[in-house]
């Protein structure tokens, strides 16, 4: 176990460097460099926020569920099939029939379903039955949900990365997580409150017709002064048919406004309304809420508008945003909110770099205490091992959080333990042993499996703490991982190279472990 | 160092005193329960630093009785000037409550007010958060067993899940005790024991297990003795440096990881006494002997 080839020793030290030459990596500020690659600091130690946003799809399933009635009742007229008690709720759509098993049969048709299409990626249909005596409830299967649910949520996170753009912070990171969750990192950002606020709506921008008459077809709705207006169903024009809209202020007043340009489509249908409509009242509605509904002057066929509504400059240009980047397609919640400012991120950087300079003092003092020089072996192994940790967290681009540190600390107090198994063994064979080449010799290989068998326990630990951690507690899992896998190089390639080193050479024939 | 402890004669005392501290952590675990964070039992935390000398907790506490928040929780946190804010979740999802809560604090406390931490978890999140911890938890106590199973004879994975539950059920009853905290941080901190108490466990096992084969002539205790006396230097500095390193975590580390060391010290000294004092009688009940290896010979000798 003491004798090293030179290719050996080659390829051991090769990979001791190579990975230095990342650590080093960290320290160099020039961003033209070839290979630019450095540990990213977690939200806890840079500052910055954390949003878990979770999208709210009830109303979209309403809404969905409610687009298949037209075609459901078609259907059921086609065929002859009378119904009674016809409902729509929140979730399903429930009549009563008579003959159930003729539905049933039109319900699972795989030919030109219009009703319930076959998805066929999930083996599954859209839409679930459910029939009980002769009332059939209709509401979306798993499947169905899962493809309303990821449409949304890829849309969602389309629409929140271009109003996260343009707020203008820097390097945001948006994921998605699981089936209705989008993660938000915001680095720097010291209160997300804006953020929050305009991720917060969904900007459904609809231009409607005050109506005269309260009717059938028609919303109530209070207007910006609380005026109650009622206000035409039909949409005129929606917010996807605006292509800019800008902050901007009212040439007279001086009041902040917002004013928009529309598509070709837009244009046309906003200036023939307001051709047919003059004198009449436009209201301009908001996720339901009106923003303001003033008096067709003149027919406005330009593609472009203004919309005011005491508006403060920051409104305006929060609304222009939003109008912007469109609308989401459902509402998203905030569900789990971490903000953390940067002067706690210093103190954390800070503390945690005193610990850990601390403790690998601690450690070295105790080893050189105990095991002389080779302590000192197992001290500069240690060293070493922690430049190698860096370098691999560097390679992996990997992001060093508190408990990161922590992880590290514990690595130190950690490490020693695969050298410590070593020398213990070594010791006992050299009480029976008289070569002390052959009691080294021996005592690494018979120390070799306890070594992998106490880290390999370890290393699980910290694999399945990665696998179900979140955030700064992954930090922790990969620190502590790739620590062992370092351990282990360093305890069983370097250390024992310079051990053999210090053995082979040893003239007096005394070691003093 | 003296290296010839007779351990198997205090066996009797240890497991005696191990029991009344497993089922005392038991009772404690069931009937009051565990301090969760907002982590695992959603709420907003707020964490800040007031420059005004007149802050002290009651300000703090009355100037946010209007909002009727429910259960408060305010404490100091480290320095002089910090204080911790924990606020019991009320309602699925309300937007507006952290910046309201800054406002009243900002306006009645009268004092700059700097917020380093502000946290909110939703009730939806901190009960799956708690649930991946539970099932992390479970899943590396399985992991491990299968790994010792695969490595070791039955006796010695009961032995070792055996010490694995000492140490994580006494660790989580000393917290509940207490009533410390326990947060995603603490879940880290008791994989990291598992992992830990594994690996004592292991090396003192490897070691009976060669003295087994060694050593027929031996009684289980007599070989368990050897083996722990053997290896006992080796325990002592690995505890030794793993506990220098981490309290100094715990002393410098800032308080955020003051819970995670704590947890972390409590698990390394009770996983290296339960190796000694609870793995290794476990072998004793078994009957252990060389015999028990003997369909497995080959694995031993590396």
């Amino acid at each position: 176990m003491l004798n090293f080839s030179k290719i050996n020793i080659f390829i051991i030290y090769f990979l001791f460097l190579f990975v230095s030459f990342f650590t080093l990596l960290n320290f160099q500020n020039s961003e033209n460099l070839i290979i630019n690659k450095k540990v990213n600091l977690g939200l806890d130690l840079q500052g910055g926020s954390y949003l878990l946003l979770e999208i709210n799809s009830d109303p979209l399933i309403k809404e969905k569920i409610q687009s298949k009635v037209i075609t459901l009742k078609k259907l059921l007229k086609e065929n002859n099939l009378n119904y009674k008690n016809f409902k729509i709720n929140e979730k399903n759509l429930s009549f009563s029939i008579n003959n159930t098993k003729k539905f049933e049969l039109l319900f699972y048709s795989k030919k030109n379903n219009l009703l319930n299409p076959y998805i066929n990626n999930y083996n599954a249909y859209e839409l679930d039955l459910e029939i009980i005596n002769n009332n059939v409830n209709i509401s979306f299967s798993k499947f169905g949900l899962l493809t309303i649910n990821n449409s949304a949520l890829q849309q969602s996170i389309e629409i929140v990365r271009r109003r996260i753009d343009d707020v203008g912070t820097k390097e945001p990171t948006i994921l998605q997580r699981g089936e209705k969750r989008i993660l938000v990192e915001l680095p720097g950002l010291k209160d997300p409150e804006r953020i929050k606020n305009i991720l917060g709506k969904t900007a459904q921008l609809n231009f409607r017709l005050v109506s005269d008459s309260d009717e059938f077809g028609v919303d109530k709705l209070f207007s910006e002064n609380g005026e109650k207006l009622n206000i035409s169903k039909r949409i005129i024009m929606s917010g996807d048919n605006l292509i800019d809209a800008q902050p901007n202020f009212n040439s007279q007043s001086n009041e902040p406004t917002v004013s928009f340009t529309l598509d070709r489509v837009g244009a046309q249908k906003f200036g023939r309304t307001t051709t047919d409509n003059v004198g009449k009242r436009l209201a301009i509605v908001l996720d339901g809420k009106i923003i303001s509904a003033p008096s067709i002057n003149e027919p406005i066929t330009g593609g472009s508008g203004i919309i005011s509504g005491n508006f403060s400059f920051q409104e305006a240009t929060d609304l222009s945003l939003l109008l912007r980047s469109g609308a989401l397609p459902t509402p998203l919640d905030v569900v789990e909110e971490r903000t953390v400012g940067p002067d706690l991120g210093e103190d954390s950087i800070k503390s945690g770099i005193i610990s850990l300079i601390v403790g690998f003092i601690l450690v070295i003092f105790f080893m050189i205490f105990k095991y002389k020089i080779f302590g000192l072996v197992a001290n500069i192994t240690l060293i070493a091992n922690l430049i190698m940790l860096v370098g691999v967290l560097t390679i992996l681009e990997a992001t060093l959080t508190l408990p990161g540190i922590a992880g590290i600390i514990l690595t130190v107090g950690m490490a020693v333990d695969a050298n410590v198994l070593i020398f213990e063994r070594i010791k006992e064979e050299l009480k029976t042993e008289k070569s002390i080449i052959h009691a080294f010799h021996i005592g690494y290989s018979k120390a070799r499996i306890t070594v992998l068998d106490a880290n390999i326990t370890t290393l699980i630990a910290a694999v399945i703490l990665f696998a179900f951690g979140s955030g700064p507690v992954k930090g922790f899992a990969i620190t502590l991982g790739i620590g062992i896998i370092t351990t282990l190089f360093s305890a069983y390639f370097l250390a024992r190279h310079l051990t053999s080193m210090i053995v082979l050479n040893n003239k007096e024939g005394q070691i003093n472990l | 160092m003296n290296k010839n402890i007779n351990f198997s004669s205090k066996f009797k005392t240890a497991n005696l005193l191990s029991i009344i501290l497993f089922l005392t952590s038991v009772i404690f675990i069931i009937f009051k329960g565990l301090n969760y964070g907002i982590d695992f039992k959603g709420g907003t935390l707020i964490e800040l630093r007031a420059d005004n000398k007149n802050v002290n907790i009651s300000k703090i506490r009355s100037s946010l009785n209007a909002l009727n928040l429910g259960d408060v929780n305010v404490k100091e946190f480290g320095k002089k000037g910090d204080y911790l804010i924990k606020i019991e979740q009320k309602t699925e999802n309300n937007n507006k409550l952290i910046p309201e809560i800054k406002r009243n604090l900002t306006e009645k406390l009268n004092a700059e007010i700097n917020f380093r931490r502000v946290e909110n978890v939703g009730p939806k999140v901190s009960s799956e958060l708690l649930q991946s911890g539970i099932i992390a938890i479970s899943l590396s106590l399985a992991a491990m067993l299968f790994y010792i199973w695969i490595r070791f004879e039955w006796q010695f994975s009961i032995g070792s899940i055996i010490a694995l539950f000492h140490d994580v059920i006494i660790t989580v009853g000393i917290f509940s005790i207490l009533s410390l905290e326990v947060n995603l941080s603490i879940i880290a901190a008791v994989l990291t024991i598992v992992g830990y108490s594994m690996n004592d466990t292991v090396v003192i096992y490897d070691r009976i297990r060669e003295n087994l084969g060694k050593y027929t002539k031996l009684k289980i205790s007599e070989t368990a003795d050897l083996s722990i006396n053997e290896t006992l230097s080796r325990t002592i500095i690995t505890s030794l440096t793993t506990l220098l390193a981490l309290v100094s975590i715990y002393v410098l580390g800032g308080e955020i990881l003051k819970g995670f060391s704590f947890a972390m010290i409590l698990g390394v000294v009770i996983g290296t006494y339960s190796s000694i004092f609870v793995a290794a009688p476990v072998l004793k009940f078994f009957k252990v002997n060389y015999k028990t290896l003997e369909k497995k010979e080959e694995k031993i000798v590396p």
